[in-house]
C-alpha cells in the first residue's frame, strides 16, 4: 500500500480519526506520518476540523462556491485585523470584535460545533463597565431573535419558538 | 502563601472523600473569559499581555472572595516550580512552556486556580474531591460574578462567553471528572466505553488533560458542547453519564472476583509488595502499582492502607515533586531511587 499523502513511500502507519462520529483511515509512509503528528500536536487537528466545518454546507455551482469562498477567506476583523483566512488555518479567533466580523461564518460554525447557536447559560453579571453588549448589537440581536421565532413557528418547533420568544422578552425588558 | 508551603499539604480534591470516591477522584469545572478591550491572548504582543496581567492581578486583589489566594508570574518562577504546579494540575504544561506575561492564581487548599493569559485571559478551574460537580459550580459561579463586577468580559447574549477558540464559545465551561477505572481495563471493556463516550460528545483524556495519555486507569471524562445548554444542563448531563460509568465499573470489579479472587488478590498483593520494597522504581511502574492498591482498597482487599495516601502518592512520585521534596536538582536515576524511598516511607516498607 502507497502513501496517500506522497503517493511515493511504502504506508507503514495507518491513522483512524474520528470526528464527529465519522471514522476516517489514512495510510502514510512514516516520513509523512511525522509531519502529521507535528501539524495535529500543534493544533490538535482543530483548524483542519474548522476549515472541513466551515466549508460545509455550502451549497452552490463549483465556480460560484470558489468565488464565495475566496471574499469569505479575504474578510479581515475590524479591530484585531485578523483574516478569516488565518482563523481557518490556526482555529483562533483573535478578539472579541471577531465574533462580529465573522458573524455570518461562525453563526454557521458554531451550530456545526455544537448543534445549536443560541446561548442558554449564564448572563454577564451587570456591571458599570460595558462589554462587547452595546446598544447596537443588541438591536441586531433583537431583528435576528425575531427572525429565529418565525422560523421556529414556521417549522411548528413550538418549544424553541417558546424559549426564543422568553430571550426576546428578557431583552426587551432589559431596554426599558 | 509561598509555592514551598503547597509541598506538605493535600489539595482539598485529593482528599479522596466526598460522593462516590472508590471511583471519582476529584470534579472539576473550568469557565474561559476574556476582557472585551483588549485581543485574545494569541493575537497580543507583551505589552497587551503585561497590561490583561496587571489589570487582572489589582481586580483579583480587591475581591473578598479571593483575598488568601497566592498570584504568581510564570517567568519569576524556576522550571521546576512551573513543572510542580503542572503536576499539581494548577496550570496547564502550555502555560508553563510559554511564561512570557503569564501569571496563576492559587487559592489556600488549592481548590481554585486562575491561569492568567492561557489560550483565554482567564481560565478559572475549581476542583474538589469525589463527585460533586454541582458544588463546584457553585463555588465557580460565584467567583466568577465576582471577577465578572470588576472586569468586562467578553459577551455577546446570543453566543454567551466569547472563546479564542469557537469550541468553548457559549458558557464556556467545561466540567470534567477524574476516575479510577481499572476493572473495565482489566476485563478490556474500556474502549468500549470510551467509544460510547465520544459518541455522546462527550470527551475523554489522560490524568494530565488535553493531548495525555490515560496512565494509572485514570480517565477525566468532560463535555465538548458549551452552546445551547445552560450550565446546570450540562453538569446534570455529565452526571448522568458519570453514574453509568461508575456502575459498568462495579459490575466489573464484582465480575473479577467471580471469575478469579485469588488471582486478583494475588496481582494487588504483589502490587503493595513491590511499592513497599522497591529501591528504584520509574513513575510509569509507580502509576500502574499505585492504581492497583487503590483498587484493593476500594474491594477491602487491602485494609492497612488509606485514599488519602495514595491519591497524595500519585502527586509526589512525578519528578518535580520529588526535586522539590529534596530541594536540588535530580537526574533521572536519582529520581528513580528517591522516589522508591519516599514510598517505603509513607508506606511504611
Amino acid at each position: 500500500m502507497q502513501c496517500d499523502v506522497c503517493g511515493k513511500k511504502k504506508a507503514t502507519v495507518h491513522l483512524t480519526e474520528i470526528v464527529d462520529q465519522q471514522m476516517s483511515e489514512m495510510h502514510l509512509c512514516e516520513e509523512c506520518a511525522r509531519q502529521k503528528s507535528v501539524q495535529m500536536e500543534q493544533q490538535f487537528g482543530l483548524a483542519d476540523l474548522l476549515a472541513g466545518l466551515a466549508d460545509m454546507g455550502s451549497k452552490g455551482t463549483p465556480a460560484k462556491d470558489a468565488a464565495a469562498a475566496a471574499k469569505t477567506a479575504a474578510l479581515t476583523c475590524a479591530k484585531c485585523a485578523l483574516s478569516y483566512d488565518d482563523f481557518r488555518k490556526f482555529g483562533r479567533l483573535g478578539c472579541g470584535h471577531c465574533y462580529i466580523s465573522f458573524k455570518e461564518q461562525l453563526e454557521a460554525l458554531l451550530k456545526k460545533i455544537h448543534g445549536s447557536n443560541h446561548h442558554l447559560g449564564k448572563m454577564i453579571a451587570k456591571s458599570k463597565k460595558t462589554s462587547l453588549t452595546t446598544t447596537k448589537l443588541r438591536k441586531d440581536d433583537l431583528t435576528s431573535l425575531r427572525q429565529d421565532l418565525q422560523e421556529a413557528i414556521h417549522s411548528e418547533d413550538f418549544e424553541k419558538a417558546a424559549t426564543i420568544r422568553d430571550k426576546i422578552r428578557d431583552m426587551e425588558k432589559k431596554e426599558k | 502563601m509561598r509555592l514551598d508551603d503547597l509541598i506538605n499539604h493535600t489539595g482539598e480534591w485529593l482528599k479522596g472523600s466526598g460522593p462516590y470516591a472508590h471511583i471519582v477522584t476529584s470534579s472539576r469545572v473550568r469557565l474561559a473569559r476574556n476582557l472585551a478591550s483588549f485581543p485574545f491572548p494569541n493575537k497580543s504582543g507583551k505589552k497587551e499581555l503585561d497590561e490583561v496581567l496587571e489589570v487582572v492581578d489589582k481586580a483579583v486583589s480587591q475581591i473578598e472572595l479571593l483575598k488568601d489566594c497566592a498570584n504568581f508570574h510564570i517567568v519569576d518562577m524556576d522550571s521546576v516550580d512551573r513543572q510542580f504546579l503542572v503536576e499539581r494540575h494548577l496550570m496547564s504544561h502550555d502555560h508553563a512552556s510559554n511564561p512570557e506575561g503569564k501569571g496563576v492564581v492559587i487559592s489556600k487548599e488549592e481548590i481554585l486556580s486562575i491561569m492568567i493569559n492561557e489560550e483565554d485571559h482567564l481560565r478559572i478551574q475549581v476542583m474538589q474531591s469525589g463527585l460533586n460537580l454541582t458544588e463546584t459550580w457553585k463555588i465557580i459561579n460565584a467567583i466568577d460574578d465576582a471577577l465578572s463586577n470588576k472586569l468586562g468580559y467578553a459577551f455577546y447574549p446570543e453566543w454567551g462567553f466569547l472563546t479564542a477558540c469557537p469550541t468553548n464559545t457559549g458558557t464556556a465551561m467545561r466540567g470534567s471528572v477524574m476516575l479510577h477505572l481499572p476493572a473495565l481495563v482489566m476485563t478490556k471493556q474500556i474502549s468500549k466505553v470510551l467509544t460510547a463516550i465520544s459518541k455522546l460528545s462527550f470527551a475523554s483524556r489522560g490524568f494530565y488533560g488535553e493531548g495525555t495519555q490515560a496512565s494509572g486507569n485514570f480517565y477525566q471524562i468532560s463535555n465538548q458542547v458549551s452552546l445551547g445548554h445552560s450550565e446546570d444542563d450540562i453538569i446534570q448531563n455529565i452526571n448522568g453519564l458519570i453514574k453509568q460509568i461508575i456502575e459498568q465499573e462495579e459490575q466489573a470489579r464484582q465480575a473479577l472476583l467471580l471469575q478469579n479472587r485469588p488471582m486478583l488478590e494475588d496481582k494487588i498483593c504483589r502490587s503493595y509488595g513491590l511499592l513497599k520494597h522497591a529501591h528504584i522504581i520509574s513513575s510509569q511502574e509507580t502509576t500502574e502499582l499505585l492504581s492497583m492498591v487503590r483498587l484493593g482498597i476500594d474491594m477491602g482487599i487491602l485494609k492497612d492502607v488509606g485514599h488519602k495516601i495514595i491519591n497524595q502518592l500519585f502527586l509526589m512520585i512525578q519528578p518535580a515533586h520529588l526535586q522539590k521534596i529534596e530541594g536540588k536538582k535530580l537526574n533521572a536515576f536519582e529520581r528513580d531511587t528517591k522516589r522508591a524511598s519516599l514510598i517505603r516511607q509513607k508506606l511504611g516498607g
